[in-house]
């Protein structure tokens, strides 16, 4: 069990990097994400399907996401619809683009190989195959977040930061602040892809729905690891999302091990997130108070 | 020269809540002059800040810099020849990120903010140099967040971001009225030695009479989107603030105030 929590922790701390970029970075709560992850997914299982090396068809799920990023930018930044329903606009969209990239609302990845499940992991020595999943997750998850925390010390990531701290700097230092906002969707959305693609390459299947809920399982994420590593100065933002997400899935965990059926699932995914909400929300107040 | 031609600015226009600020209002600004701005809540100071920062849409009239119309052009676009500084201390810097952040960015203005690091290392000493004589302590602060600072410090931050890099105009919008008299006094004594140092032309809105009469070398007064006074040279500076209190009480006794 501890595996599989440590492999799905992963993979959804993966979706957790980019939401921490629009949610707390740019402050922009994009719904994009429940059908950007189920993108991914699609992306991955029909090229996967097609022949092409699983990790190549990562990369693609990642250039997929953007994309999409860039519909719900463009939607909020050019047409001037408000943030929130930019989301809800691409989000319903996609869902359709979804079934026609997959062809149907179920795609199994049983029979062929798969980035988890290939010539080179069945000639692994018996004592690390088991691991070997959580590993390359790992490798995954690690890597995105090296490159978004380079990337958040960039001159192009200075201005994301400004753009979400206070948008009126980036104007007054020339730049388009709209473009930053849009390069931010972008970039999360290709995140959220990639940790869809991964997740279908480790459930072997796509299914249409695996997207329900992706925003609050991201967001729980992310409010989990900054509020309880609050303190740890030394820790980065990045890592506290994918160690909240580590924790989030858990928590799952033993409430569906305690008894709850699964197929409560999402049930106990709201209510979770709900109570996460409320409590690091009086932890503030207290603050304030103290202050 | 800073040209306001003929600009007509109408709020909510189309509704019964439909104003009309400016009805062919005209105002030119020599190259680096000192332009103060008084005039009642309302008398469209900062309108005009913001329809020459491109903020605001005009909806007849031209605003033109040095011959070249410039009414059409983002306002992001505008900010690469100006500097803003708001009454908000808060609006001029990044909260959450460090004091050499902030000044690495605004440091970048005018150039691409590409893939490479944000903080360049060999400038960090010229920064310490640049905070060090304002006496607030900041030059030992660069790795703090600059939510941590008080107003007066975010809003000398906030000056010396908006002044760092080559510009021709600076804009201050009431950018002393949050502060307590003492930071008040020395942010416009900053603010008075950065224009004089780089010939700036600029256009400082203020509530502070005082600074109007003691700064600058010309001053404009406004009411109802009209200029109702403008003395340059030599009158300006026979100009007390017992004739501007009186102008602004006889204003305020023809609105029935």
């Amino acid at each position: 069990m501890i595996l599989s929590i440590l492999e799905q922790g992963l993979i959804y701390g993966i979706l957790a990097l980019g939401l921490l970029i629009t949610y707390r970075i740019l402050d922009f709560p994009d719904l994009t994400v429940d059908s950007s992850f189920p993108l991914g997914a699609a992306v991955s299982a029909v090229l996967t399907l097609q022949g092409m090396p699983p990790w190549l068809t990562l990369l693609c799920a990642l250039l997929a996401g953007s994309l999409a990023g860039l519909v719900t930018g463009l939607i909020h930044v050019k047409c001037h619809v408000r943030d929130l329903l930019s989301g809800i606009i691409t989000m319903t969209g996609l869902y359709s683009i979804n079934l026609n990239i997959a062809g149907k609302a179920n795609l199994p990845l049983f029979s062929g190989e798969t980035l988890f499940r290939n010539g080179f992991t069945k000639s692994l020595p018996p004592w690390i195959a088991p691991y070997a999943t959580a590993l390359t997750i790992l490798l995954i998850a690690l890597a995105a977040k090296l490159l978004l925390d380079w990337f958040l010390k960039t001159k192009a990531g200075y201005l994301l930061r400004a753009a979400g701290d206070n948008a009126a700097v980036v104007t007054t230092l020339a730049r388009d602040q709209g473009m930053v906002k849009i390069m931010g969707l972008m970039i999360a959305n290709a995140l959220v892809a990639l940790a869809g693609a991964v997740m279908c390459q480790q459930q072997r299947f796509f299914d249409i729905s695996m997207g329900t809920g992706t925003m609050v399982i991201g967001l729980a994420s992310v409010i989990i690891g900054t509020n309880l590593f609050r303190r740890a100065s030394f820790m980065k933002s990045t890592t506290m999302a994918i160690l909240g997400s580590i924790l989030y899935k858990a928590c799952v965990s033993i409430a569906i091990s305690l008894g709850l059926e699964a197929t409560n699932m999402k049930l106990i995914t709201a209510v979770l997130f709900l109570l996460i909400l409320v409590m690091s929300q009086a932890k503030r107040k207290k603050v304030r108070i103290h202050a | 020269m800073l040209e306001f031609d003929a600009i007509t600015k109408i709020y909510n226009p189309g509704t019964v809540h439909e104003t009309s600020l400016f009805h062919d209002f005209n105002l030119r600004i020599e190259d680096h002059s000192f332009v103060t701005v008084v005039g009642s809540n309302g008398s469209g100071k900062t309108s005009m800040l913001n329809i020459l920062c491109g903020t605001i849409p005009v909806e007849a009239g031209t605003i033109r810099i040095g011959g070249e119309d410039i009414t059409k052009v983002k306002e992001f676009r505008r900010y690469r020849r100006m500097g803003r500084v708001y009454q908000d201390p808060a609006k001029g810097t990044c909260p959450t990120m460090t004091i050499l952040e902030n000044l690495a960015m605004a440091d970048n203005k005018g150039r691409p903010f590409g893939l490479t690091r944000g903080t360049n290392r060999a400038r960090i000493q010229a920064y310490r140099d640049m905070l060090a004589p304002l006496g607030l302590g900041l030059e030992d602060k660069l790795g703090v967040p600059v939510g941590n600072l008080s107003g007066g410090q975010r809003q000398t931050l906030a000056l010396l971001m908006a002044t760092m890099t080559p510009i021709d105009f600076l804009i201050l919008d009431e950018h002393t009225a949050a502060l307590d008299p003492k930071t008040a006094e020395i942010v416009m004594e900053l603010t008075d030695r950065i224009v004089r140092e780089k010939h700036l032309t600029t256009l400082m809105v203020t509530h502070n009479l005082r600074h109007a009469v003691q700064y600058g070398d010309r001053l404009l007064m406004m009411h109802q989107g009209q200029i109702v006074l403008d003395k340059g040279g030599e009158e300006k500076k026979h100009t007390q603030v017992e004739d501007l209190l009186s102008l602004f009480n006889a204003i305020s006794v023809e609105c029935g105030n």
